[in-house]
Parts: structure tokens; sequence; C-alpha cells
């Protein structure tokens, strides 16, 4: 018993050291508790929150843009598409031949793209399969999803182009953010976000593309979204109204797409609204928010007729006789007589060399509205060499030419007038007093697109410095019966010089000697004062068109026509609407592009007729 | 002497059967939160699960202690069987299991070893007198009683049992007498063997010593699960996010919820207090276990009721410890809390000894147990 004594003794002692022990480390774990639970609660808190919460990004939906009648040209549509979380699909490979079968163009399906996605993406980020699916695809998706687990058909926005090629280069196109374009907003980053990248698109993006609003969602450990905890709105991109009038448009793209190459372009005089602008070949601009594939990419870059650029702004051709309308106007300011004559012989010499007219015998003894009624060269080297290239392009300038006109799309070229001080500067050689005469009928040197041609006509017949505006802010109509104020300053031109040239123009197209009177608008009122150019082709007038090659050329007869082009006002008598044609190669500008010009002025008026007797219908219905 | 089972049922210690009941209570509760309010899928099976091991912990309570104390070789002789069969089943490509498939239950042999050691060193130093226990070479054999199950274990690879065998050990060493300068040299030994030691472990075990001291390190890796524990914690603060409130554990950001870091679901559910609470609760039914073992006559009485209170503390501190970033993770589950069959087993396996050695308490046990010395 007693040994049992001395173990019963130990263990006593030593049961309660160790008891002490225990209790020791228990309030250890209470005071690691009270440390971690009180005093570093916030800061775990702050933790946990963020374990939890996530933002989202809401794309908005990005803003409409409409004609001036409130036509809907560019819109949102629902865009379905169908992913593949890959967590959730155990053969994904098995499950791309599934979906392939189910859909109308399966083959189609870019397979090596999609399994990239997989990898590099976590697995529970779905990851896009194909997109734009037709009813059809999703309805027979829908019927089989029970058998395809990890497929998720989901609503998205693309953009849709109503009118495709019709308005292509003027509302331009959106496409997949570039990595040079990350920038700021949040939204940019948006995988499958769509940003303006040409055209009215481009350049009025940030309106169009609105707020990205923001949604808080609680998250498990693996990120997927367990429920919404708040959520922020964004804004909407704003809805954009063109100036384009669709009718018109589509009447000026039938037009221009008659012909191999060519542009228009109509303008409002009053306000400068484009109304018109057309440029033959287009594209399909909903190829690009589609994702172009390299071929197509190549095709599009590749085709010599460059179906990209905008002809109307950025293609520079040798504007030829329409440019005689600023060289006339420069020799009035310049004080020469109207009345001086000039005897065209079909030819005129200076120093060693021959300038000649377009008819070959010569036109006889030309005045002023003469020479512009019917083109007479002779009696324009005349003038040009008495007012000099300096004073002709300073007129050519302040009529528009020469210099950016301030279109609200990207993309618009200059083009050129050129000057002595320009010369030397660029060649290094002084300026040649017969290039003043080649100037003089708008060859050599003198370059200007389509539009800064309109916006010439625009200018000469209203004196004022008209700008020309695909959007703008809406005028506020005038409640009182008071003409209202000019939108644009005057330029300073003398009324009684602008009325002999706007005389001439009005002869070009209304007198039987006039190059374009086969191409005049009959209906009374409504008259059109034109000039007509056709310009010589050494070289294609758009640099670019330089790169195509020489060789090919001399091979294809059409590339060595003659530029038409035709510009035009109208109605004579109160100019409202101008216009300006190019047709490229297409020979003589009174017979290729002033019927166009007509064509295009006409129905700008008749749609005004239009509208106006609509009004006042509407006005009549309410009034009974 | 002899009393009828169904008489001894009576002298059982209820107070220590409630204190048990709570605790398996709560755990069920954390559980049915787990399973995001729903008895599946472990909740349901907690509950079935406690009511067979309560029925065993009572059926061994009412059984002679002398019976125990016959077999306890034989039962740590077929647990290390059991532990020796899941190695060399292992070993010859089963993979890494610590199980044994009953069908019904997965069998871990690894949880039922502690408490046959326990057994088997409550009888080893029963027969030894004072005398004998200060004498260093009676030492071998119970040290070759821990080393053995120690080392297989170590080998499967399960750090957290091996660590737990060896201080199961030495604490009913301690208890039985042994000298404290025998203690100073095996420590001391230990510590000029741990960069030894330090070259078998795999590396993942090392990767887990090394997140420990430094989680930050590698917060998605090996360290996410401290990093995450402690965040659920701490989130939780004085009073908790609520019954079913824990963001941490319902979104899964908390790894091994219902199994060794339920602690840490109930203290984000219930914060401070009931972490305390708990806390409280397990350090009760230590105390209560300590205070039979200071009433028995018995050495092997007083050793089996000090081993399971011993046992059973060291899961609750590795547990809470690790789950609170004081000890690096290491696999050890909260006992009567934690899901899981045969940690559930085990522990109402000791305390039904521990109940019988109290039952017992006046019991005279010879050197070799038997019924009439």
């Amino acid at each position: 018993m007693y040994r049992d004594n001395t173990r019963s003794k130990v263990f006593t002692r030593r049961a309660l050291l160790f008891g002490g022990g225990k209790l020791a480390l228990l309030t250890l774990l209470a005071g690691r508790l009270y440390q971690l639970q009180v005093l570093e609660s916030d800061q775990y808190v702050l933790q946990a929150e963020e374990n939890r919460v996530s933002v989202r990004l809401l794309p908005p939906p990005r803003g409409r843009i409409f004609d001036r009648k409130g036509e809907e040209l560019a819109v949102n549509r629902e865009n379905y598409r169908v992913l593949l979380v890959p967590e959730q699909t155990k053969d994904v490979e098995g499950t791309l031949d599934a979906i392939a079968q189910l859909l109308s163009n399966g083959d189609a399906m870019d397979r090596k793209r999609i399994l990239r996605d997989v990898r590099r993406q976590r697995s529970f980020t779905p990851v896009l399969v194909r997109e734009n699916l037709p009813w059809d695809d999703v309805a027979r998706l829908e019927e089989h999803a029970p058998d395809l687990p990890g497929v998720v058909i989901d609503v998205g926005q693309s953009r849709d182009y109503l009118y495709g090629p019709e308005l292509a280069h003027v509302i331009g196109y959106v496409a997949q953010v570039s990595e040079a374009e990350q920038g700021d907003d949040p939204l940019l980053a948006l995988p499958g976000f769509r940003v303006g990248k040409a055209g009215i698109e481009k350049v009025y993006d940030e309106a169009l593309r609105g707020r990205a609003g923001s949604s808080q969602v609680e998250v498990n450990a693996v990120g997927r979204v367990i429920r919404e905890l708040k959520r922020t709105e964004g804004q909407p991109g704003a809805d954009t109204t063109t100036t384009i009038d669709l009718e018109l448009q589509k009447l000026a793209m039938d037009r221009v797409s008659k012909h191999t190459a060519a542009a228009a372009v109509t303008l409002d005089i009053e306000t400068g609204d484009v109304l018109a602008m057309a440029s033959w070949p287009a594209f399909e601009p909903s190829l690009f928010n589609q994702g172009l594939t390299g071929d197509q990419w190549r095709s599009l870059i590749r085709d010599p007729l460059t179906p990209l650029n905008n002809r109307a702004i950025n293609g520079a051709y040798a504007p030829g006789s329409t440019f005689k309308v600023a060289v006339a106007m420069a020799a009035l300011e310049d004080r020469i007589d109207p009345e001086m004559r000039v005897f065209c012989r079909g030819v005129v010499q200076l120093g060693d060399a021959r300038f000649h007219c377009w008819k070959k015998h010569g036109h006889g003894s030309m005045a002023l509205l003469e020479a512009i009624e019917q083109s007479c060269d002779v009696y324009f080297y005349e003038i040009a060499r008495r007012v000099g290239i300096d004073k002709i392009a300073a007129m050519a300038n302040k009529l528009g030419l020469g210099l950016i006109t301030g279109i609200d799309i990207p993309g618009e070229k200059p083009a050129l007038i050129p000057t002595r001080k320009w010369k030397k500067e660029a060649t290094g050689v002084a300026w040649q007093p017969g290039e003043s005469l080649v100037a003089g009928i708008g060859q050599g040197f003198v370059l200007a697109t389509p539009l800064q041609l309109a916006v010439m006509t625009a200018r000469l017949s209203s004196g004022r410095a008209v700008v020309p505006k695909l959007v703008r802010k809406p005028i506020p109509p005038s409640r009182s019966a008071e003409p209202r104020e000019p939108l644009f300053s005057d330029i300073g031109i003398n009324v009684g010089h602008q009325k002999i040239v706007l005389e001439g123009m009005r002869r070009v197209s209304n007198s039987p000697r006039g190059t374009a009177y086969r191409a005049r608008i009959t209906e009374k009122g409504m008259e059109m004062a034109g000039k007509s150019g056709t310009s010589q082709v050494r070289r294609i007038s758009a640099s670019e068109r330089d790169a195509s090659g020489g060789v090919r050329k001399r091979e294809v007869p059409w590339k060595e026509m003659e530029h038409a082009l035709f510009i035009a006002f109208a109605p004579v008598e109160r100019p409202r609407y101008a216009a300006a044609v190019v047709v490229e190669h297409g020979g003589g500008g009174s017979a290729v592009a002033a019927p166009i010009v007509r064509d295009l002025l006409l129905e700008a008026q008749k749609i005004e007729q239009r509208r106006a007797s609509d009004k006042i219908a509407r006005l009549d219905a309410r009034a009974s | 002497m002899h009393v009828p089972a169904g008489r001894k049922l009576w002298l059982v210690s209820w107070t220590l059967v409630l204190l048990i009941c709570i605790t398996v209570a709560i755990g069920i509760a954390v559980l049915y939160s787990a399973g995001n309010g729903k008895w599946e899928p472990w909740a349901g099976r907690q509950l079935i699960r406690f009511g067979v091991c309560l029925a065993v912990a009572l059926s061994i309570a009412v059984t002679d202690i002398r019976f125990w104390l016959r077999q306890a070789y034989w039962i740590y002789f077929l647990a290390f069987a059991l532990v020796a069969g899941v190695e060399v089943a292992g070993s010859i490509g089963m993979g890494a299991q610590r199980w044994i498939n009953l069908g019904f239950f997965q069998l871990q042999p690894s949880e039922l070893m502690k408490f046959a050691l326990v057994l088997a060193l409550a009888r080893y130093f029963h027969g030894r007198t004072a005398e004998d226990v200060a004498r260093p070479l009676n030492l071998i054999v119970p040290a070759l009683m821990i080393l053995a199950p120690a080392g297989l274990v170590m080998k499967q690879p399960d750090l957290g049992t091996a660590v737990m065998l060896g201080l199961i050990g030495a604490a009913i060493f301690f208890a039985a007498g042994v000298r404290l300068w025998q203690f100073a040299v095996v420590i001391g030994g230990g510590l000029a063997a741990a960069p030894f030691a330090w070259h078998f472990l795999r590396p993942y075990q090392k990767q887990r010593i090394l997140t420990f001291l430094d989680p930050e390190s590698d917060p998605l890796g090996s360290g996410y699960h401290i990093i995450q524990s402690k965040i659920a914690l701490g989130s939780g603060g004085i009073f908790g996010k609520g019954f079913l409130q824990g963001t941490q554990s319902h979104l899964n950001f908390l790894p091994e919820k219902q199994t060794d870091f339920i602690f840490t679901m109930f203290a984000e559910e219930f914060g401070l207090i009931g972490g305390l609470a708990l806390l409280g609760l397990f350090t009760l039914i230590i105390a209560y276990c300590m205070a039979i073992s200071l009433r028995i006559q018995s050495q092997f009485g007083r050793l089996l009721a000090f081993g399971v209170a011993a046992t059973f503390f060291f899961y609750l501190f590795i547990n809470t410890a690790m789950v609170m970033g004081i000890l690096p993770v290491v696999g050890v589950p909260l006992p009567l809390v934690s899901h899981g069959g045969t940690a559930m087993l085990a522990v109402m396996i000791g305390f039904g000894l521990v109940m019988s050695a109290n039952i017992h308490r006046d019991t005279r046990i010879g050197r070799q147990g038997s019924y009439d010395d």
C-alpha cells in the first residue's frame, strides 16, 4: 500500500502541475482569440469584405445615330452569344463538337481561339464560343442545354448598321479596343467592349459610349457570383443626330455606285449641314464589329480601289475647270474688267511651251461670262497669267480650298493650293510663269477634295464662310417671321463680282451654249447653276493609289481616262444647296458628273418641298 | 463487489455526459450551418454517429475496469496492426490513405491508436513501482510503445498524429513519476536531433512549417488556409456575424470548415463570446476528467483518466492554436465538434474509459489486473 501511496502523491502533484500548464495554455488561446477578434478585428473585417465583394462593370448601351429626320442609322441589336464555362464541362473539346453540330454554320468555329481562352482564363470564367447567333441556333441550343453542362447562352448588345455600306464612310464603325486605346475609362478593359474606330463613331465616341454602371456582387472563394449587393446604374450613351438626309444619301450612293470609283457631297448652304456624303467603293462596317479575319482585312487593304478611304474628304483630285470659278473670282477682285476680251485660237504660246484649249479650234473672242459658260481654257490662261498664282491661291483659300474644312470626321486631307513660296520650299525650284497658266484651269499642282469643292460652291454662292458639319447642335426654330441671323461670317467678297461669277455658272447649266445644258434642272424655280470640270490624269489623284504600280495603268485604259467633276448650287435665285461630284476616270464632267449633281440638287429641293407640304397638312389637320 | 451493469448506469458521471452532449450539440449546429442550413451532408450524420458513439462509451463505462486493464496490450496491438495495415495498403498502391473502408464508415486507425497508447502505458506503469519508474532501463519498453506507432504514422505521413502520440506519451510519463532530468535529456536530445528530423520531413510538411512561420509569404498557396482562418476569426468580432451568416465560411474562403477549421467557423458566426464559451466548455470537460483522476485509487485508473484528459487537451490545443495561427497546420480535428467518425468514436471510447475508471474508482487492482487482489 505504501508504494501506491508514493505513486499517488507523485501523481497528484504532477497532475495538478500538468493541469496548471493546461490552464496556462488555454488562457493563451483565449488571449489570442481576444487579440484576433477584438484588437485586430477592424483589419480582418476589412479583409473579409474585400474577399467577399467584387465590383463588376455594367457596360452602358451605346448611343444610337439618327439621320436629320430621326431615321435610325446605327442602333444596338440583341446579340445572342453562346459561352462555355470550362469548369462545368467535363470535356471541352467534346462539348465544342456538340455545339458545332447544333449551329447552322458550326464548322466556322474558331477552335484555336476558344481553346486558347480556355487555357488562359480561370476555369469559371465563361469563354465566348460564338456570337451573333441566329434565332434558330439559339432555340436549338436552348433545347439541348440540359445535355450540355457549362454551355451558357447570353444576350449582349451588338452595333447594327442598318444601311451598311451606304453610310459606312460617314458613320464609321466600332471594333474591339486596341492596346493603344486603353485609357482611364474602365469600360475599355471589358472583354468584348467596342469603341468607335472611324467616322462619327470615332469622333463622338465618348458621348456615344456613355458611362459605366457598376454592380457590387458577393463572390465566393473561386470568384463565382453569389448575389448582387448594390447596383449603380450607368449613363447610357447619348443618341446622336447627324445632318445626313437618309433619302438623299441613298440617292447619292445609288448614283456613285454606278461608277468604278466616285464621290459626291451635298451641303445645306445656310447651315453647313452635310446632307449626303457618298464615296464609292464602300465596305460593310459590321465586319469590323464582328472582327475581321486576316483575309478580309488584307483584301480590304490591298484593294487598289481603296474601299476604306472616304474619297469625299481624302480624295485629292485636280479640280480642272471647276477651279475656274475661283480664278474668275480672284481676277474680278484683282480689278480685271469682266468685259475684257481674250481671243481663243485653241492654243496659246508662253516661251517655248504651248498651252491648249480643250476646244481644238478655239472659242474665238471671249469675255468672262462666256469663258465660264463655255469653259474656255485660253481665257483663263490669260487671266491667271495676269493675276498670278498667289492671288489665285488667296481666293481659293478663302473659298475653302487647300485647307482642312473642319468636317467632324477623321481622315480629312487639306489637298493643295500652290503658291510661289510653297513651291520654292517644297521643291527648291522657283515658280514658273507657265505653272500659273496650268493652275488657272485647275491642273498642275492644284488639288481639291470633293468636300472642298462643295464648300467652295457654298461659300461662293452665299458669300459666307460655310463650314461643313455632320453633327451639330440643333438650331432652335425661330419664332418671329424675321430671317435668322446667318450662321457664318461674311468672307468679304464684292457682291457685284460674286453676281458675275454666279451668272456665269447659271449659264453653264441653263444657256444652250453652256457645257452642262443637257444636265440642267428644268423644274421652274429649282434651276441650278454649276461648273463642269474634266481633269487630265497623268498620275492618279489620290497619292495612295500611286502604290498600285505604274504597269497596270498602261494595261487598263480606265486609269488613263480623265476625272469627271461637277459643282453646282440650287436654286439659282436663292442658293440653298451646294453639291460636288467627282467620278474618277469618268470622262467628261458635264456628261458624267453633272447629271449626278442635278439629281442630288433636284431631290434635295423636292425633299424640302415635300416636308413643307407635310407640315402644312399636319397644321391643317390640327386646325380642323 | 459485483454490481450488475444496469445498476452501474446510475453511477455514470452524468455531468460529464451532459457536458459532452452540449459540446456535440454545438458541433452539430455548426455543421448545420456549414451545410448552408441543411442537415445534409454533415449535421444529420454527425448526430446519428454521436448516438452510436455514446452507446459505445456507456457500454465501456459499465464494463469492469480490470477487464480493460487485462485487454490493454491486446487493444494496443490491434490498433498498431490496423495502423500498420493502412501503411502497408498505402505502400502497395492505394495512395496515401489513412483509413480502412468498413463500408458504412471509414475507420482511421491513427485516431484509435492515441487512446490505445493511453491504455497500454497506463497498464505498463500500473505494474511498476515508484522505484521501478526511477530506473531508466524500465522506460525503454514504454518509450518503444510510443515511438513505434509514432514512427509509423510519421511515414504515412501524418505529422499531427505523430506529434500527438509523442505528447500523450510524455504526459503519461510525467504523471507516472518519471524523473524530470530524464525529460530534460530527452528534450535536449530531441532538439539536437531536430535538424536531422527536418531532413526526413516531406516537402509539403516542411512547407507547412515554413508557411506557419511566415504565412504572408505565400498567400494563395500554403499560407492561404491560415490567412483566411484569421480573417474569418477576426471579422467575427465580439458578437460574431450570426448563425448561418459567416461570409468567410459560407463563401468557401475558409477551407475544411466542417473538419479542421470548424472552430473558426463557429467563432466567425458567434464571435469572441461564442469562442470563449466553447473553450470554457472544453476546459470544464478536461477539469472534470482531471478531478476524476485525482479520486481514483488505482494507478491504472488514474493514469487512464489523466491520459484521456491529456489527449483531449492536446486535440483541442493543437486544433485551436492551428486555426488561430499559433501552430502550423497539421491536420488535427477539434474533438466532439469536427465532422468525422473515427475521431468521434475514439474520443468517446476515451470518455467511456474515464467513466469506467470513475465508476470503479475504489476497485483495487493487482499488478496484473486480477479481480481479487
